[in-house]
């Protein structure tokens, strides 16, 4: 169910103009019903720090901060709560994974389609001599093979690193199967699942993933400043190294980090106010929304919807990346003759269709998918989208594409 | 009245710990440590009337970490 009365994901914005929000990759919105009353609920009635103090609010935020963790352990079939390691973002979830593991002579495996968010940890780490990485090459539909992932891995390898859903085409990789042949070869995999969890079926002791960077504001439609790194069960935390040292409000009596879990990975005060909103998204996400599989179909649907009614309407519409197979619901296209991002500022302008232009801190996957440097323009359906939103964003295209000067 | 507290490592473990408890239907509420006890967060798990054994088994069944358990009565680790 949509949490406004209006067609989901459309607003009268400040400047009284109705948007169709196809942004989701960047940051979902609208959020479900309960988050922000949740979010308000901490800062109005609690607004305690969570494990810092002995009294019953400092306990009632702890319980916030519980909830939010229990969410995401679900989410991702982990048994454990504690395993669920809290922090600002993805990026940091990945940074903490990257720089908490790899050690000097280490090798790493990624592949072309990842994110800046791991590229650059890594390059700066192979940059220093820490470590070598091997990146292996995606192809043109955005797909990555399992048998060219386990081919890399050397006796060196202490870390594969794989993107669950390509934030630029939308193509998911077969983790499971990179899973299986990681876990063969004792070598953990890393899974940056920020675009994927909330829309793609995680389990992580089924997948073989050892370690899981999760967002909390994409399609778990939690708000920014929220993200996880998620152990699975049968990891050994030990091997990990905290990139952050401190407070904990546990131990207080020794200078020496907390070796129990979280404790040993959360230094510094918590974001209660964005957890308790993530508890209620994830929640929400797994109980009336219907689960991420559910979630997923509907955007994945939209996605195809879309391109259908683009190619059928818009005149010089290419598609970038597949057009079939596993995909969420990113979709990154061209349109001939126009530039992605005058089109994505027209669209904007004229028709408040909200879109993202560009690289999409991605350059390598645009390598592989072969639209660098130029780019492309992306929608992300989210949860909240309509079929009548992507009729809209299709006339939009039309539209410009009519009007568009002649050269 | 039989009073025992639990104590633990982590303050995130003893508000688990107090879910896990509840939820085996004992009567368990997240309390201050008292000073008599020296604990390593600044949380224990008060419970009334349960026997040890429940407590400690159903904490172990969930994995939730915790230091020990102790009277009330006479602050003796059990």
């Amino acid at each position: 169910m949509a949490p406004s009365s209006r067609s989901a994901g459309s607003e009268r914005a400040g400047a009284r103009r109705e948007v169709v929000y196809l942004d989701n990759a960047a940051t979902s919105w609208p959020k479900p019903p309960g988050v922000v009353a949740a979010m308000v609920h901490y800062l109005e009635a609690v607004g305690a720090n969570p494990g810092r103090s002995g009294h019953h609010r400092s306990a009632e935020a702890g319980r916030i901060v519980l909830a939010a963790r229990r969410a995401v352990a679900a989410l991702c079939g982990v048994q454990s709560p504690m395993r669920v390691l809290l922090g600002p973002n993805a990026t940091w979830a990945l940074n903490q994974a990257i720089a908490g593991l790899l050690q000097d002579g280490d090798h790493v495996v990624t592949t072309s389609f990842e994110h800046n968010s791991v590229l650059r940890p890594l390059t700066a780490l192979a940059g220093a001599g820490t470590i070598t990485l091997t990146v292996v090459p995606g192809s043109a539909d955005g797909r990555v093979d399992p048998d060219a992932v386990a081919a890399a891995i050397t006796a060196r390898t202490a870390l594969v690193v794989v993107n669950h859903a390509s934030n630029v085409c939308g193509a998911v990789q077969p983790v499971a199967e990179i899973g299986h042949r990681c876990r063969e070869r004792a070598v953990p995999l890393l899974v940056d699942a920020a675009q994927s969890a909330g829309a793609v079926p995680l389990d992580l002791t089924r997948q073989g993933i050892a370690l899981c960077a999760v967002a909390g504001h994409k399609g778990l439609l939690g708000p920014t400043g929220t993200g996880a790194l998620v152990l699975a069960d049968d990891f050994e935390p030990d091997r990990l190294r905290p990139l952050l040292l401190g407070g904990t409000g546990s131990r207080s009596d020794s200078l020496e980090q907390p070796a129990v879990l979280p404790d040993r990975f959360e230094s510094g005060t918590l974001n209660v106010a964005g957890l308790a909103g993530l508890a209620a998204s994830v929640e929400w996400l797994l109980g009336e929304g219907g689960g991420p599989e559910a979630i997923g179909r509907r955007e994945a649907g939209l996605r195809a919807e879309f391109v259908a009614l683009a190619e059928a309407t818009v005149p010089g519409f290419q598609l970038v990346g597949p057009r079939g197979g596993d995909l969420t619901g990113v979709v990154s296209f061209r349109v001939a003759g126009q530039s992605v991002s005058d089109l994505a500022q027209r669209l904007d302008d004229e028709h408040g269709v909200l879109g993202r232009s560009g690289l999409h801190c991605a350059p390598a996957a645009h390598r592989a998918l072969g639209t660098f440097p130029a780019g492309t323009l992306r929608f992300a359906f989210g949860a909240f989208n309509t079929g009548e939103q992507v009729e809209a964003a299709v006339a939009a295209l039309a539209a410009i594409g009519e009007r568009r000067p002649s050269p | 009245m039989t009073t025992l507290h639990v104590l633990f490592f982590s303050t995130h473990h003893a508000l688990w710990a107090e879910e896990v408890l509840r939820t085996a239907g004992m009567t368990a509420r997240v309390v201050a440590v008292p000073r008599r006890y020296s604990s390593d967060c600044g949380y224990c798990v008060r419970v009334v009337e349960a026997p040890e054994p429940a407590i400690a088994a159903a904490l172990a069944a969930a994995g939730v970490e915790y230091d020990r358990i102790v009277r009330d009565t006479d602050g003796v680790s059990s």
